[in-house]
Parts: C-alpha cells; structure tokens; sequence
C-alpha cells in the first residue's frame, strides 16, 4: 500500500497539541486551578500582607511573589494537569484508542507536553502583567533571557514528571492525590508560599534541595531581584532540572501503562457491580 | 467475486493467553479471509477479548502464531494500524469534544482518511455534528463510536459489540453499514451476544467456551444445527397420551409436550392424525429446529455465568 499520503510527524504533533489545548480550556476546574487560583493567592497575600519592602529578600513582596507564584502556575499546568488528564484518559479508555490508532507514541506524549508548555506560558504571562500593571512588579530586559530558559528548563522537567507520575499510579483519582501531597508539600519548602528564610531549620532546605522545584524558584525570582548578585544564568539549578526531567521521561515511558488494570475503569466498574448483583 | 484466490487476513494457529495461572485461551486457531465478516461468539470470560485484542496488537499471545494482514500485531507497526479499524465495546471519546473535532483528530492520523462529513451521514449523526460528545446518548454515542472504527479506511474492522445499547431501528441501520463495508471488500470480525446480530450479518460464527473454539461453521449449520432434530410441541387439551404414535415424548410441568424428529413432516402428520382420531384439539402447534441461540446455548453450557 502506498504510503506517501502518511501524515507528516509535525502535523500530528500540532494536531496533538490543539487537541489537548482544547481539552484543557474546556475543562473549567483545571483552568480555573492553573491560571485563576496562583493568581488569586497572588492578590490575597498582597491584601493581607501589603507590598512591603522586605529587607531579607532585598525586594517588595510582590516583587517576590509574582515570580514564585508564576513558578508554581506553571507547575501546575505541566505537571498536575499532564499527571491528571493523563489518568483519567486512561479510566476512560481514551489512551486504549490512541494505542489502537497510528499515532507514534512520542507523539502523543509530545502533544501533551508541548500544550502543557504552552498553557504554563500564558499562566506565567498572565501573573506577571498582572503584577507588572496592578502591583509595580519590574521585569528587567537583561535577566529576562535567563528567565525565560530558566521556564522552558522548569517546565520541560515538570512536564515529564507529569508523564512519570501518569504512569505510576492506577486512576485519575490517584494521580490527583499524587500530585497534590508532592507539589503542596513542597510549594511550602521550596520558597513558593513562604519565602526563604534563615529561621527555618537547615535540614528543610536541605530536603526542597533534593526535588526540583526548589531549583526553578530560585533562579527564576533571582531574575526578577535587582539586588542578586551574580549571573542569572544559575547553570547548576538548570542542570538539576534537567537531570530530573531526562530521568522522569525516560522511567515515565519505560513504565507508561495505556490502559487500567481491568482494561477499563467504567468497564470493570460495571463488571463487578454486575458480578455482585448477581450473587 | 474476485479472480485472485482469497487471501487469509486473519490467520491463528493454536494461540494460547496465560495470565500466571490462568489460561485465557487455551489453542485456537482462526482462519478469516478477505472479505468475509467473522463472528466470534461467546460468554464474557470466555476468551472472547482476550483472542480479539491480541488481533488487534493491544496485547501478546503466550504462544502460537498470529498473523493479521501479513502483520505480526504484537510489534504494533504504523502499518498494520494504519489499515485496521476498531470499534471499542466502550465508547472512548474526550466528552469535551464535539463530534467532528473527534472524527477530524482520529481521522487525521491515517493515510486514507474518509471525509469526516461523509461519516457523519454514514452514521447519522448529521444533527449532532457540532454537539459535545458529552450530551450525546448511548445510542449516539455508539453510532460515533462506529465512525471512528472506520475513519482511516481500514481493510480490517474489529468490532467488539458494536450494537449494545442501540435501539431494533439503530440497529438495522448498523448493520447495513457493516454489510456495505463488505461490499467494498473490507473485512468485519464481530465479537457479539445478540444470536439475531450474528446470523444476519456474519459469512461464518466460531463459538468460544473457556478458551476453546467449541463449534466453527455459517450460522446454518453451526453446531450440526442443519442436521438437529425438529422440536415438535403443542398443549393438549386433555392429559392423556396414550396412544400418541411417538418417542422421546417429554411433558413440561405446564402440560406442555415436546418431542424431537427428524422427520417433522411425519411425525406431525402422525400426531395431527392421533389427535383428530381422539377429537381433541392442540392448542399452539409449533415445529421448530433449534435457533442459533439454542445451540449457542448448549454449547457454552457450563461456561461463564453472565
């Protein structure tokens, strides 16, 4: 059979991505989550706490928490919703009929990430011109480059945590609860809801050192301090990062699973009520 | 029919699935030519979906061989899926989605991809074309379901129960769609419960029992169906039977009589005569030979309980 007519990689690939933008946006509870929720945390914490100088962190305090916020919007829409999407398309079936068709799983995986990516993008767009215009938040033309690479290396990492953690758990429900007992946790330890700081005991930072997210906060409000010295292109956090993100994509499609146990969520489901109704 | 000599799209010998201890298939073999629908009959547990999805690349045989379009579907190439089709017994389909964006992002995917319009009238789904699938019904559902199984053009369509749900009218309209997909030369193995779905579309029915194929054969003669005895049975007015010119005479508790014979034509003029001699009138007549459910029945007696 004549194979001229196979679709190119690159059409696919935009078809995957569409595909899962729509997905996304048609989904209010993971848009809300994603783009609203870091953003309304953004404006209590300003109301509550004012937009102080806050002499530790050599810069006001949204100044601090646009940046950290952002960080964690982004998180949200690569790794929470990649994991979450990922395990219900499961429950439902949905991964069984796009193994069944002639869509490369790289791919499929491909599409995921990149509208992950793109999502995670107008989140972090969204909080800093918000900040920007509403909370005197400056963005500074010659770290802005480290800011931006320093994202797609974050991003890039959660994305495939994400695909990591889709492929470990059983269900939807669980990788919800995966994500939300990592990401939360961590949020706390990794200078995304408290700021550093030197009264925490040593050990703590020591554990946020271990994950990752630690390595996309700091250099990525490093950018937008004035007052850091040094270069922002903070190499050792980006290597960190992307040691994770190479490991997690690697394992995560090594131990991808396309469909649930049973074949099936709602399917077996079905099948063991009807089982026990008919004892 | 064509001058080539048929070729075998699907061909199995001796498959077997273990699962640790159990056995899901225990050596079958399947031989389906092109063009042909196959049906593949048997209680849920029976092996039905296991055999189905080894065909269909989603899992890998323990052993034996299988080939399906010359392809060894447990290597999943590009390929094979790009000429097989699949009907899920599940309707598996984003409900954010409307029903062209659906057909559209599948479609896309294949080589010989069928206008998305011409699918929805296939399966009229003409008015719900821009619907979410969400608010779609079952029946619906299924119907977008069936375009999808044959969006990429396939030569080969696995349909696992593809008519569950649908109402007697939506069901008549997917059979014809099955059958025009043989007029093309596509070729349909079927997995189904319904025993009227089985005789009217199938060429050939293999009933699956714990794993083994229990009887093979057209929806005639399966199961020596075309030899069986007829079943005569009738009320009789009066509980006497003496006298009755027959054997094998049984009596249900309701005072219904049944008896087997190969000669139907006979033994009811044997029986009609003893009757009208006595003057007694039997009330429902019937001569039947046993329906294609009646053998499936005796077949998979014992197996599965569902």
């Amino acid at each position: 059979m004549e194979m001229s007519d196979r679709p190119s990689s690159l059409r696919l690939l935009s078809d995957q991505t569409s595909y899962q933008n729509k997905i996304f946006f048609r989904t209010p509870v993971a848009a809300f989550f994603t783009l609203i929720f870091p953003l309304f945390i953004f404006m209590v914490f300003s109301l509550i706490f004012g937009n102080e100088y806050i002499p530790e962190l050599g810069v006001s305090l949204a100044q601090y928490f646009g940046p950290a916020m952002a960080v964690f919007a982004a998180v949200s829409a690569t790794y929470t919703n990649i994991a979450s999407v990922t395990a219900y398309q499961r429950d439902e079936g949905i991964l069984k009929r796009v193994r069944g068709a002639p869509l490369p799983a790289a791919i499929y995986h491909g599409g995921k990430i990149v509208s992950g990516i793109l999502v995670a993008a107008i989140a972090v767009v969204v909080m800093m011109a918000v900040g920007a215009a509403f909370y005197d938040i400056q963005i500074y033309a010659d770290t802005l480059p480290a800011a931006i690479v320093t994202f797609f290396v974050g991003v890039g990492c959660f994305a495939s945590l994400g695909l990591l953690v889709a492929g470990l758990v059983n269900s939807g429900e669980a990788s919800t609860a995966v994500t939300n007992a990592t990401l939360l946790p961590l949020a706390f330890i990794s200078g995304v809801f408290i700021p550093p700081s030197d009264d925490a005991p040593a050990w703590l930072d020591t554990v946020a050192s271990i994950f990752p997210l630690k390595h996309f906060v700091v250099p990525f409000t490093d950018a937008f301090n004035p007052t850091f010295v040094g270069s922002p292109w903070q190499w050792d956090h980006l290597a960190y990062m992307a040691v994770w993100g190479v490991v997690s994509l690697v394992v995560g499609i090594r131990f991808f699973k396309w469909e649930t146990k049973a074949g099936g969520g709602r399917k077996a489901k079905r099948k063991s009520e009807k089982a026990s109704t008919a004892i | 029919m064509c001058n080539n000599p048929p070729m075998q799209v699907i061909e199995v010998h001796n498959l077997v699935k273990r699962y640790d201890d159990v056995v899901a298939v225990d050596g079958i073999d399947i031989s389906i030519e092109a063009g042909e629908i196959f049906a593949l009959l048997g209680p849920n547990g029976a092996g039905k979906s296991t055999t189905v999805e080894i065909l269909e690349g989603h899992r890998s045989a323990t052993t034996g061989t299988v080939s399906v379009l010359g392809f060894d579907p447990s290597t999943r190439h590009r390929s094979f899926r790009e000429r097989i089709g699949i009907v899920l017994q599940e309707t598996a389909v984003e409900g954010s989605l409307t029903v062209v964006e659906a057909i559209n992002v599948y479609g896309r995917m294949y080589p010989n991809q069928r206008p998305t319009r011409e699918l929805i009238e296939i399966v009229g789904l003409e008015e719900k074309s821009d619907a979410r699938i969400k608010t779609l019904s079952g029946g619906q559902r299924r119907r977008l379901e069936l375009a999808l199984g044959i969006v990429g053009d396939p030569d080969l369509i696995f349909m696992d129960e593809p008519t569950t749900g649908f109402d007697p009218s939506a069901r008549r309209q997917a059979w014809t769609i099955v059958q025009n997909l043989t007029s093309l030369g596509k070729t349909v193995l079927l997995t189904t419960h319904y025993m009227d779905e089985a005789q009217v579309l199938a060429d050939r029915v293999a009933v699956i029992a714990e794993g083994r194929i229990v009887a093979e054969g057209t929806p005639e003669s399966l199961g020596g169906r075309e030899d069986a005895a007829s079943v005569i049975s009738f009320h009789p007015e009066e509980a006497s039977l003496d006298g009755l010119p027959a054997d094998k005479i049984q009596v249900g508790e309701n005072g219904r009589v049944t008896l087997e014979s190969k000669t139907p034509t006979r033994t009811v003029h044997d029986v009609t005569g003893w009757a009208v001699a006595r003057g007694i009138e039997l009330s429902d007549l019937t001569v039947a030979r046993p329906s294609l459910e009646d053998v499936y029945l005796q077949l998979t007696a014992g197996d599965g309980d569902e």
